[in-house]
């Protein structure tokens, strides 16, 4: 039975590298992945923000929208899928998006990028087939090609420029959110962490060399998903499918930072996506909940699921996000809470094992990013 | 040294017998960032649910191995959770019970049966 499940599951490219470097292999979103190294969460954790750490994440969907017609009439119809600026992206750099159903829920989150005759689009591992389907078909004018033969690898940390530039010389000059192809490499300056970084689109012919190499350069050290989802955590990033879904919009998950301008009420492309009359109304009004830091008071960390109460007994929310945060030193949640109570500082209580325990309303994110700005 | 398939060690010191978990379960648990002990003094049956303990990935509890009495627990474990990784057979030992019969004990693993389980 345990072999049958684990045919199932799709191995990556790099799978025998991270054995050797003793991966924990553990099932997550259809692929064998590593969730640790020897070193554990906290060590790889630390390490990141000290140094810099290398995280396949190969198992993320990388795709490419290429026009039929003209890249405008592609930018065009692929900002009717998202509550974003497609139009106003220069050649050359990256942005955040988010999918969109027509109840303004989010699909999936994502990232894309600039590339002069095409997009490059990277999605989330479990939705990647449901994104590709819902691009081709909302998208008739545009050819949809997933990219199936490249690694992906995020390169994280303080320690990340000194060690890609010495492979690819020039790469220290990039910004946050740039892209850049050198060669066979895609490479784009940003990631999942927090940190100044990397995420490094690799041929996979060339994948493992590449890999090598990186680990062989000074503070580079193989980072597994555990670490990678504490990193996040501490920089206020959202979990897809758990601090944001197809029930939240952008707008309550607090990423109003995501829509631009020109996408909203009064901009030059106003409205005109999926969802566009309940994020507008939200982005008007206010929306009826929001994703928030909290801080447990104790010790006990207030993990995904824990629900929150005001002190006079009323439910007010839910954890989507907790742990604790190696870089803190202390648990730190996000989660949802009623509009009333949403200030920084505002007194809660969450309810882990039957007991309502103190935490404390506060700004996001937990450990200041160094994005390379 | 006696041990469950809970991965518990049982340690007997004069009258009073010694719990805490195996290296082999600190190591899967991983960091140790939370401990959460029983209050002294508590009856307790076999299989119930008395320590919480949660590592940066998972939260997990402690069952009590044998029915009988906590009469002591390790403060230390709260204000220094790491120490579970650091020293899991030895300071970082859990609560200390008392048993009616020591007997009992005679049913649990050996070192040797232990170290088999866990191949």
């Amino acid at each position: 039975m345990a072999d049958l499940v684990e045919t199932e599951l799709l191995l990556l490219g790099l799978n025998a590298l991270h054995e050797e470097l003793g991966g924990k292999m553990v099932p997550f979103a259809g692929y064998l992945m590593p969730v640790q190294y020897p070193d554990g969460v906290m060590k790889e954790h630390l390490h990141t923000r000290a140094a810099a750490g290398l995280f396949d994440v190969s198992h993320m969907g990388q795709v490419i929208l290429r026009p039929k017609g003209s890249m405008e009439a592609l930018k065009l119809a692929f900002e009717a899928l998202m509550p974003v600026d497609v139009l106003g992206l220069a050649e050359g750099r990256q942005r955040y998006g988010l999918f969109t159903n027509d109840q303004g829920g989010i699909l999936d989150d994502l990232m894309f990028t600039n590339r002069g005759d095409h997009l490059y689009v990277v999605v989330n591992a479990a939705c990647k087939a449901a994104d590709i389907a819902h691009m081709t078909a909302g998208m008739p004018r545009v050819s949809v090609e997933p990219v199936t033969d490249r690694a992906l690898l995020a390169l994280q940390g303080p320690g990340a420029e000194a060690a890609l530039e010495a492979l690819l010389p020039g790469i220290a000059a990039m910004r946050f959110m740039d892209h850049r192809v050198v060669g066979d490499i895609w490479v784009s300056r940003s990631g999942y962490t927090g940190e100044d970084g990397f995420e490094i689109s690799v041929p996979d012919a060339q994948a493992e060399g590449f890999a090598r190499k990186l680990l062989a350069q000074q503070g580079v050290a193989p980072i597994g998903l555990g670490a990678r989802d504490s990193l996040r955590l501490e920089a206020g990033l959202c979990l897809y499918g758990h601090d944001i879904d197809t029930t939240i919009s952008p707008v309550e998950a607090n990423l109003t930072w995501a829509i631009q301008k020109a996408r909203k009420t009064g901009g030059a492309r106003e409205g005109g996506f999926s969802g566009a009359a309940r994020i507008l109304r939200e982005l008007a009004e206010g929306p009826e909940r929001l994703r928030v830091g909290l801080r447990p008071e104790g010790r006990a960390p207030m993990r995904e699921g824990v629900e929150l109460f005001a002190p006079d007994g009323t439910p007010v929310g839910r954890v989507t996000s907790g742990g604790f945060g190696p870089s803190v030193n202390a648990p730190i949640a996000m989660g949802y809470v009623a509009r009333a109570h949403v200030t920084k500082g505002t007194a809660l209580l969450g309810e882990v094992r039957g007991k309502r325990l103190p935490v404390t309303v506060c700004d996001l994110p937990f450990h200041p990013t160094t994005y390379n700005r | 040294m006696k041990y469950t398939k809970d991965h518990e060690w049982l340690r007997v010191e004069g009258d009073l017998v010694v719990v805490g978990i195996t290296e082999h379960a600190a190591t899967q648990l991983g960091d140790v960032v939370f401990v959460e002990l029983p209050e002294p003094d508590t009856m307790v049956a076999e299989g119930d649910e008395v320590c919480v303990i949660e590592s940066v990935k998972a939260a997990s509890d402690i069952l009590a191995p044998v029915d009988g009495e906590i009469v002591a627990v390790n403060q230390k474990l709260v204000d220094n959770p790491g120490l579970v990784n650091e020293d899991p057979t030895g300071t970082a030992w859990f609560f200390k019970m008392k048993l009616d019969d020591l007997g009992v004990l005679d049913q649990l693993m050996d070192e040797d049966e232990y170290q088999e389980l866990i191949g």
